[in-house]
């Protein structure tokens, strides 16, 4: 019985160690690119001409960072990433908040306050998720054109608006479709209006979706680059634009380091998005799984 | 002064009419029960008092003010909902104060009023908490507290005590009553289970696809249905609606039932009108007998059936015995012990209490 118990703690053991070999094996694999970017970008230009792609740094030095972020050229200024990495902020954060609100209302109109025809449109709506980017170019040239809003940030900021109109409905009807319609009727007979009922019932329970519609929109947003380069030119790109512009321009050698550098620096808020609201993100997908 | 008057409402959806020129009139300080299955529009009619659902036809009064235009909010009422539909961000004290606050309330008047309500449904020490800390009879309470605060002329109630346990619903039931009865109020309250109908109620609606079938007072339901839907739908178990021959003897009604592998056998005392008894000498009617008429130990002179018992089912208290009468199967219930299962009996039966039903239009025969 003893020897039994043994042998079964002994498999047992080698399982684990099985199971944590190949999870660390996998993490490290997937890892890797991230460990060559930041090494290299901490390493001087001259090391990595030596041959030295992926041990750690002789000497770290943080002047790569530094280039990438205020000095870097991008064939038409040599101001680094920073005036692009406001122009993203200065899209995004307004469009995230319009195309997360307007999603908001889309949503509770949908469930709450339906109408004839509102699965139509709800059904529309979704025919947009799947549109590809391609597809809306040139019709979206054409309405900033007429708009007046050719080739400045406004007009991107409208353009993901619309854009993620289509995923923030989604989302919010998907999450108030669970949401019992007995509580608008009680509310209702409380002497809530329309605005009142979505303001003080519907979004504060709509939290967890908030936050994923958030999330969603500002890394879709922050990160595209085919609306960023057909829809601004020059000083009003974004910084996915910038960012393969200072990597295409290179004068004299190719500074892998600086363009390790600029590439997290333009990847560094959506992953602080992830980390600071990534416990909502996985709480607001199952949400609507889980009643309760 | 708090009455209600539905008059000939009616609901369509399309060209489906659900509710078919519904006429109903209670008074102040009335509990009134709508009582049928799902689908009998009992639900449709308590969201067209409360303003939810709009009237197709005919006139909603409440305090004999026409209110078929209003909003809910304008019409004085509060509703108590089958699943409470608390507002699940806010704490109890904030559900209970969300009408007042929209109301303009000052913040005075609104502690007052959720101190008294509190005090009355002894949930004070539940007021900062959320509705998912609370269990289903304490969120029942709070739903029953934010329609109380609100002082209406006319509660509603949808189902209040469906999502309960078998325990908790009958308690929640006395508190209903007693809140009633202490507050007065006129009440509305839907239901598909008779039992709180009979309770509750001081006048019940029985209602079936869209139709009021019967509208009394709960005895009176339960002793003189209107007709066969409403004996079998009022009490448990059922009425006992047995299919006999109607014949008339020196003026007297008399009920002739066919009992299997005995003589057929003859009930008199039967309460009918002499017109009636003549209209149906000779013919065919249902005969509607509640299980606890019969007894094992009647007079001498009490009407008598011999039977066959086929099954006894003890509840406890009493017995049900079934057995075979005018072919159908016919429950009756007897004290325990009473009688035995494949066994002859001789059951006496209080006649007095029999209703009659015409066999085709399953009405009442008075």
């Amino acid at each position: 019985m003893a020897t039994n118990a043994a042998s079964f703690r002994r498999q047992h053991r080698i399982g684990r160690a099985v199971i944590y070999g190949s999870l660390f094996f996998m993490a490290a694999f997937y890892l890797m690119p991230l460990w060559v970017m930041i090494t290299t970008s901490v390493k001087h230009l001259d090391e990595i001409y030596a041959g030295s792609f992926i041990g750690l740094p002789q000497q770290i030095t943080f002047d790569a960072w530094r280039t990438a972020w205020s000095e870097a050229c991008n064939g038409t200024a040599c101001r680094g990433l920073k005036p692009y990495f406001i122009n993203s902020l200065l899209l995004t954060i307004p469009a995230v908040i319009m195309s997360t609100g307007i999603g908001a209302i889309n949503g509770y109109v949908i469930t709450k306050w339906r109408f004839p025809g509102s699965n139509v449109i709800f059904g529309l709506l979704l025919f947009g998720c799947f549109l590809p980017f391609q597809a809306v170019i040139l019709p979206m040239a054409q309405t900033l054109g007429m708009l007046g809003l050719a080739g400045s940030l406004p007009g991107l900021v409208l353009v993901h608006t619309v854009y993620g109109i289509a995923f923030t409905t989604l989302f919010f009807r998907n999450y108030f479709v669970s949401i019992p319609d007995e509580l608008v009727r009680a509310a209702k007979i409380d002497g809530a209006g329309f605005i009142r009922i979505f303001v003080s019932i519907m979004l504060p329970a709509a939290l967890p979706i908030i936050v994923v519609s958030c999330i969603w929109q500002f890394t879709q947003i922050w990160n595209d680059y085919l609306f960023g380069a057909s829809f601004t030119a020059g000083e009003n790109a974004p910084i996915t634009v910038a960012l393969n512009n200072i990597v295409n321009v290179s004068m004299g050698r190719k500074e892998y380091n600086v363009d390790m550098a600029a590439a997290m620096i333009a990847a560094l808020p959506t992953l602080f998005v992830y980390v600071v609201a990534g416990r909502y993100f996985v709480r607001g997908l199952t949400a609507g799984a889980v009643k309760g | 002064m708090s009455t209600l008057e539905i008059d000939r409402a009616r609901k369509l959806y399309g060209d489906l009419e659900v509710l078919k020129e519904v006429s109903i009139s209670i008074g102040t300080g009335d509990f009134l029960v709508l009582l049928g299955p799902s689908g009998c529009g009992k639900s449709t009619l308590l969201n067209m008092i409360a303003g939810l659902e709009e009237i197709s036809g005919g006139e909603i009064r409440i305090a004999g003010k026409v209110v078929n235009d209003l909003s809910p909010k304008d019409r004085d009422i509060a509703m108590v909902f089958q699943s409470y539909a608390l507002y699940p961000t806010m704490t109890v004290r904030q559900n209970i104060e969300f009408g007042m606050k929209i109301r303009g309330v000052s913040r005075a008047e609104r502690d007052k009023a959720v101190k008294t309500a509190a005090d009355l449904l002894q949930m004070t020490h539940l007021l900062d908490r959320k509705p998912s800390q609370l269990s289903g009879g304490q969120r029942q309470r709070v739903a029953m507290g934010r329609a109380i605060v609100r002082q209406p002329k006319l509660f509603l109630f949808d189902e209040p005590l469906s999502n309960l346990d078998a325990k908790l619903r009958v308690d929640m039931r006395t508190e209903i009553k007693r809140l009633h009865a202490r507050l007065g109020t006129t009440i509305v309250y839907v239901t598909h289970d008779q039992i709180e109908a009979m309770t509750l109620a001081t006048r019940v609606a029985v209602m079936k696809d869209g139709v009021v079938q019967h509208l009394d007072d709960p005895q009176s339901v339960y002793d003189r249905p209107a007709n066969v839907y409403v004996a079998k739908f009022v009490g448990s178990p059922s009425m006992n609606i047995i299919p006999a021959k109607l014949e008339v003897k020196d003026g007297n009604a008399i009920a002739i039932i066919d009992i299997p592998g005995a003589a057929t056998a003859q009930l008199a005392g039967i309460p009918v009108s002499s017109q009636a008894a003549a209209k149906y000498a000779g013919r065919g009617i249902l005969v509607g007998i509640r299980p606890e008429l019969f007894s094992v130990t009647g007079a001498a002179s009490a009407q008598k059936l011999s039977v066959n018992i086929d099954v006894v089912e003890p509840t406890g208290p009493d017995t049900l015995a079934l057995f075979q009468a005018g072919g159908v199967e016919v429950t009756a219930r007897v004290p325990p012990r009473a009688v035995a299962a494949r066994t002859p009996a001789t059951l006496a039966v209080d006649t007095a209490k029999i209703v009659l039903f015409d066999a085709e239009t399953e009405q009442r025969i008075d």
